[in-house]
């Protein structure tokens, strides 16, 4: 077989000459620059990579990216990626979403892909509110959330984006944040290998309308004692100096102290297990109730399952093989003619 | 017993929706196609798949005209009344013509039946007498067919299946046809149910001996081939056409077909066949609902296949912001709507051209699109390949208008042959770039359409998307200026179009005249019958009939110049008359009818005598 040379390629290969206009502080100036900087890595032309997006701030990305890309319509942008791998498998696609893009009025369209499993890439920016429109509460917003549209609090119960896409039988499942680029570009390297649809949480702080929301794991003081690093094989360890694990009683996941617990005991992290990855999306409660379980981030879980497009395009060649390439004066003149 | 000669002849069959009563009809429609009759269909669905048995809303209805003249539609009134049940008389008598006839099978006119039928208590209209201005002939067909299986060992449920192939084979005998097209098609259908098969061959059969044998005073009727243009020919249904028409302006484009879509009644038909026709490379994709079925198709197209999507009236509404997308993004996409009864879910299963100004107007912003409209079933064919032809040619959604009447209706149809199909000439942008120069995806050609550049190709990565972009680059821009100078540009693209649509001719009459009908759609057939009436009897009335609703050919104009008066029938409240009045501010006058069926040519006749005998 002929051996394609894939260019070297850099991250200054991926910027375009737009300026990018997000606010000065945003935490989506991290994400580009790690989604700059992976590419290069990931052994992929340059024109065979599409960005597609939907609306929001998050979605103005396709238009910093030197790919083809396309910034379509408020929560659509899973949709027409399904249409586009549907029909040329061999591109890279890679979704950029949002919280209210994804969840709120594309939530449709987010299940349905998933249980498709197209092979397609979805970075999901969760900033737990709508920036663009300047700040309302949105679905991952937490209860009694005060915002623009909220001045009492909010009344949703909010989503739990990962369980939710669990429950969608999504076949890889992870979270990273913007305030740790190590984290982020291997989570984005892992993303882009899963063959089928990645679905890549991203806590993104939204320093104008919603700072701070995720300090509590993004920052040096209490990052440690509130954030959960999975990795596969390894056991569940968090804390100051690692002092403190998960192990699991029964389905309960509980906290202990390695003073007081054996090591042995600590749950063991297996991405390919769903039982575990359906408890692990659940570590899910406020960082301030108490017996808080720490947030985790990572790959939670990942299977191989066919993907759609490749049954999608398996059915048109196996049509081709039984009946051969269509006809098109037998299709026109069907079965029963008549001359005069 | 006679043979009597007609010219043309409408069959009403009704019964319950599980008696068969469709295929029934569509049997009897291949044969005299095949005989060479000339013909026009119109199935009456009910509106619920599997309403109440014996009920007026469970009456499922298949009329078909066929003659020895050239026939354009399925028939004002009917000659002859088929009904298995008491519902399907009480719901189709007002159809029938004085004298026309009646077959009723009696089984159907059982106290329950009437009952069920509303017929007030101890009332049988078989049996006091009010049937008597029509010919009656009254059949225990469940009675015979049970008699005619009797050792077959089918079950009595099994048996009454097959009672529509008694009246069929009826039905040919009195048009005494042959039933060998039927029986193949049997042998087809029950390929793995010999049983079955053998079943339902002797009950077509015993229909047909039961006129030779039973001695009835009915006479049998031959309908001689009529003389249409010489040809092979086959029957086509409007949206199997539609199908076929995608397939054939995707094969000589050289694409991929994707197809996007979502089941509505009454497109879901166009679905069912493409994919059938998978190795003609078809993609259908049965999307989760109808906004990610057109955002799929825009997801295809993007990536270079042609990205078809089609609803009805309600879909088309959701799939809105999606075509103001596909608009901006400049890619070509074809958007198929079957219009059914409106507003809302309206009437499903009933026929309705009040979608007019959805499509011409129907989205946020100054968002032209090309629209384009089917008159007859086969006609479907041609103007869904004029669809892809104008969205790949110009880069444009573009829509397809049908509608519910010819979507279902059939016809002979004279069909082309694939090499007499114009090649459509796709070329996808190439890398012609000097060095430093850079991709300019909005520059356009001397038809305004920009290039098609689709990934994978290197060196013309580029973004598009639904904010307004800057002429040429593609880049977003609020400038003020920008903005009028890309809403002007959109608008001249799709108006510069009437330069490579066909003008408009007149269909029926002079170039000049007293009354014009100008009509769109699925009213052809009508407004064709009632204008060959009137003109035969003496009338100066001329009829037009437009395809291209945006742009409008560009001699319209001058043409409707040439009448007094302007009459616009369709089946709305008054939309093509809207925008004639606008455009050419003309004082047309409309014939509307919103009843969720088409007009009658009696209806039209009528109007023009109107129109004609008074001054103003």
């Amino acid at each position: 077989m002929e051996s394609q040379l894939v260019e070297k390629l850099s991250p200054k290969d991926f910027v375009t000459d737009q300026e990018v206009r997000w606010c000065p502080g945003c935490g989506d100036y991290s994400i580009l620059k790690q989604v700059q900087t992976v590419m290069p890595e990931l052994g992929l032309k340059r024109e065979e990579i599409v960005f597609i997006s939907g609306i929001g701030c998050s979605s103005r990305f396709p238009y910093y990216m030197e790919t083809y890309g396309m910034h379509s319509i408020h929560g659509r942008a899973t949709a027409i990626a399904s249409g586009l791998k549907a029909t040329r498998p061999e591109l890279s696609v890679w979704v950029v979403t949002g919280d209210g893009d994804a969840l709120s009025i594309g939530g449709n369209h987010l299940i349905h892909l998933l249980r498709r499993n197209f092979d397609v890439n979805v970075l999901m920016f969760n900033n737990e509110i709508y920036g663009l429109t300047k700040g309302q509460y949105s679905p991952t917003s937490p209860l009694g959330k005060v915002a623009k549209s909220t001045p009492m609090g909010s009344v949703d119960h909010p989503f739990n984006p990962l369980a939710l896409c669990l429950g969608a039988d999504s076949t890889f499942v992870a979270r990273s944040m913007d305030r740790d680029p190590i984290h982020l570009r291997e989570v984005l390297k892992r993303a882009n290998a899963h063959k089928g649809t990645s679905m890549v949480e991203i806590y993104q702080n939204c320093n104008v309308f919603n700072d701070g929301a995720f300090e509590i794991y993004t920052e040096k003081g209490t990052k440690k004692l509130n954030t959960l690093f999975v990795e596969q094989g390894k056991p569940l360890l968090f804390g100051e100096n690692g002092n403190k694990g998960i192990k699991l009683d029964g389905f309960k996941p509980i906290v202990v102290d390695l003073a007081d617990a054996s090591a042995n005991d600590l749950w063991i992290h297996d991405e390919k297990d769903q039982v575990k990855a359906n408890i692990l999306v659940r570590f899910f409660n406020n960082a301030s109730t108490e017996n808080a379980l720490p947030r985790p981030f990572g790959v939670f879980y990942q299977e191989d399952r066919f993907c759609y497009e490749k049954a999608f395009n398996l059915q048109v060649q196996e049509a081709i093989a039984n009946k051969g390439v269509g006809d098109l004066d037998a299709l026109i003149r069907g079965k029963n003619t008549w001359t005069i | 017993m006679a043979t009597e000669i007609k010219t043309d002849v409408v069959i009403l069959f009704a019964g319950d929706s599980g008696d068969g009563i469709q295929l029934t009809g569509s049997q009897f429609t291949n044969t005299a196609a095949l005989y060479g009759n000339d013909i026009s269909t119109f199935p009456n669905f009910p509106a619920e798949i599997r309403a109440p048995q014996g009920t007026i809303a469970g009456v499922s209805g298949f009329q078909l005209h066929f003659g020895s003249v050239e026939i354009f539609t399925a028939g004002d009134a009917c000659d002859v009344l088929v009904v298995m049940n008491a519902a399907a008389l009480k719901a189709n008598l007002k159809q029938l013509k004085p004298g026309g006839i009646i077959i009723a099978n009696t089984d159907g006119f059982d106290a329950k039946n009437l009952k069920l039928a509303k017929y007030p208590d101890g009332v049988n209209p078989l049996k006091d007498n009010s049937l008597e201005k029509y010919k009656v002939f009254e059949i225990d067909v469940t009675k015979i067919t049970r008699t005619a299986l009797e050792g077959s060992g089918l079950g009595t449920k099994e048996m009454d299946r097959s009672k529509n192939m008694f009246v069929l084979g009826y039905i040919y005998w009195m048009y005494n046809r042959s039933l060998e097209n039927s029986i193949e098609f049997l042998k087809e259908q029950f390929k793995k149910r010999p049983e079955l098969l053998d079943a339902n061959i002797k009950v077509l059969k015993a229909g047909f001996n039961y006129g030779d044998t039973v001695e009835t005073p009915m006479n049998r009727f031959e309908v001689k081939p009529a003389p249409v243009a010489k040809g092979t020919y086959r029957s086509i249904m409007g949206n199997q056409a539609v199908a076929m028409g995608l397939i054939a302006a995707t094969q000589k484009a050289n694409l991929t077909l994707f197809y996007g879509t979502y089941p509505i009644t009454p497109a879901s038909d166009i679905l069912h066949e493409l994919s059938k026709h998978k190795n003609f490379g078809v993609k259908t994709f049965q999307a989760e609902d109808e906004i990610a079925a057109i955002t799929s198709a825009i997801g295809a197209s993007f990536g270079g296949a042609l990205g078809i999507t089609a609803s009805s009236g309600p879909g088309i509404a959701l799939k809105g912001e999606a075509i103001g997308l596909a608009l901006m993004l400049e890619l070509p996409l074809v958007i198929v709507n079957i219009q059914r009864g409106g507003p809302s879910t309206g009437l499903p299963t009933k026929t309705e051209q009040a979608d007019l100004m959805q499509a011409i107007y129907g989205r946020n912003g100054e968002a032209p699109v090309p629209v384009v409209s089917a008159s007859t079933p086969s006609d479907c064919f041609e103007m869904a390949f004029e669809a892809c032809r104008l969205a790949i040619e110009f880069m444009t959604p573009v829509f397809f208008l049908s509608d519910g009447y010819i979507a279902n209706g059939s016809e002979p149809w004279k069909f082309p042959a694939a090499a007499d199909l114009p090649e459509l000439k796709v070329s996808f942008a190439k890398n012609n770039l000097k060095e430093g120069e850079k991709f300019l995806p909005y520059k356009r050609n001397e038809k305004l359409a920009r290039e098609w550049a689709i990934p994978g190709t290197k060196g013309l990565e580029h973004r598009v998307g639904g904010i307004e972009k800057e002429n040429e680059t593609g880049n977003i821009s609020y400038d003020p200026d920008n903005h009028e100078l890309m809403v002007k540009i959109r608008q001249a693209k799709v108006d510069n179009i009437a330069d490579h649509i066909p003008l408009q001719t007149i269909d029926n009459g002079n170039e000049k005249g007293k009354l014009l009908i100008l009509g769109w759609g699925s009213t052809y057939g009508s407004i064709k019958t009632a204008v060959r009436e009137a003109r035969a009897a003496g009338h100066d009335v001329s009829h037009a009939h437009i395809k291209y609703m945006n742009p409008l050919p560009k001699n319209l104009g001058e043409m409707i110049k040439g009448f007094d008066k302007v009459l616009i029938p369709e089946i709305n409240n008054g939309q093509l008359i809207k925008i004639i009045r606008d455009k050419y501010l003309v004082d047309a006058k409309g014939l509307n009818k919103i009843k969720g069926m088409p007009f009658t040519s009696g209806e039209i006749v009528e109007k023009i005598k109107e129109m004609l005998s008074t001054d103003h």
